[in-house]
């Protein structure tokens, strides 16, 4: 009898765990990274960017709260702004997606800013990122390299 | 009754001084000698001198270059640095699909982009920067005195900003266009839609 109810304890928290992993894992698929890309740099020292969306489909708001890539010894999100006809720049923190709306990064906004190159970026090649969400977990990001004078996907070079 | 009569007069009189102080430091603070130095707010205030009024000297890959020289042709103007990941790359290519939109008629046009922050942008660094955009795009840089001068001239500002153990440059985002006199006929802002901009250089073609 004891041992019937001890598999049975076993099975409930089988169950629980089971109900619980795949609501985390369906959160994190809601969250759809795309247009990923980064500017070409000039050698290492001068910083470089990412930019791309985060489409959040779920129904919880997310936030992205580091960036992480072999390809840099830093990566901040960032946000160049245009006050008093002053263009600047500022670490932008954490970025919120809330449900059902998009985060976008892109030129002249909020862009991930790449510090301390580890290699120059050339066009052509694909560096690996991660996303760290604060419920997603990490998401990882194949972003290609376009030329520095690249304006987006449409305009590769 | 004629107490109370003078007394009215004397509260009016009273009451117009007061006014008249008001208004008298008011303009003594806003037009008058006691109004605040600003450089800045009074230079925006004002339009971008014509090139034949500008006095400075920048450099390019092919040497010295007095804003006189850019007299004759049509002339796209920007401050930026090469250190700056975002907004300046992003506006050199706006200004070479503006190019590219108009074309031919592009053939008469310079843009000319000056660095703000000469100290790690030398004339070299430049060339080699504005060779990844379109080849009407020529880099300048100059002595921190000769581009404080070249702001100014613009009436434009920047400032340095220190960021952990390095620096970044806040600068004017705005691409100041001038006719081929040399004179300064509008500005193009960083968000206006590429048509309203390639519309706005036509007035110069």
């Amino acid at each position: 009898m004891f041992r019937t109810n001890q598999t049975a304890l076993f099975v409930f928290i089988a169950i629980i765990a089971v109900l619980l992993t795949p609501a985390a894992d369906v959160y994190a698929s809601d969250l759809v990274v795309e247009k990923p890309w980064a500017r070409a740099s000039i050698g290492v020292s001068r910083p470089t960017a990412v930019y791309l969306t985060i489409r959040n489909g779920g129904a919880v708001t997310d936030v992205l709260t580091m960036v992480t890539t072999p390809a840099a010894g830093m990566a901040e999100v960032h946000k160049s702004e245009v006050k008093d006809g002053l263009a600047r720049m500022s670490p932008a923190g954490n970025v919120e997606v809330s449900a059902g709306t998009t985060a976008i990064l892109e030129p002249g906004g909020l862009h991930i800013m790449l510090m301390e190159l580890k290699n120059p970026l050339k066009k052509g090649e694909t560096i690996s990122m991660t996303l760290h969400f604060e419920n997603a977990g990490p998401v990882d990001v194949a972003v290609p390299v376009y030329g520095i004078a690249a304006s987006g996907p449409k305009f590769s070079d | 009754m004629n107490g109370a009569v003078r007394q009215l007069i004397v509260y009016i009189a009273g009451g117009l001084g007061l006014v008249a102080i008001t208004l008298f430091i008011g303009w003594w603070q806003v037009d008058g000698p006691g109004r605040a130095i600003d450089p800045y707010s009074v230079a925006s205030q004002s339009l971008p001198l014509p090139f034949y009024e500008m006095n400075f000297q920048l450099t390019d890959h092919s040497g010295r270059t007095h804003p006189k020289d850019w007299i004759g042709r049509p002339t796209l103007v920007f401050f930026g640095f090469t250190y700056c990941p975002d907004v300046c790359p992003t506006t050199l290519s706006n200004i070479s699909g503006w190019l590219e939109e108009l074309g031919d008629k592009t053939s008469p046009i310079q843009a000319v982009f000056i660095t703000v922050d000469p100290e790690r942008d030398t004339v070299q660094v430049m060339a080699d920067y504005v060779s990844n955009f379109h080849t009407a795009i020529t880099g300048y840089s100059g002595s921190a005195g000769q581009t404080l001068k070249a702001a100014e001239s613009f009436r434009v500002t920047y400032k340095r900003v220190t960021v952990d153990e390095s620096y970044t440059m806040n600068h004017s985002a705005s691409v100041f266009v001038y006719n081929a006199n040399g004179e300064f006929v509008t500005t193009i802002d960083q968000h206006e839609p590429p048509g309203v901009a390639v519309q706005k250089i036509r007035r110069v073609l």
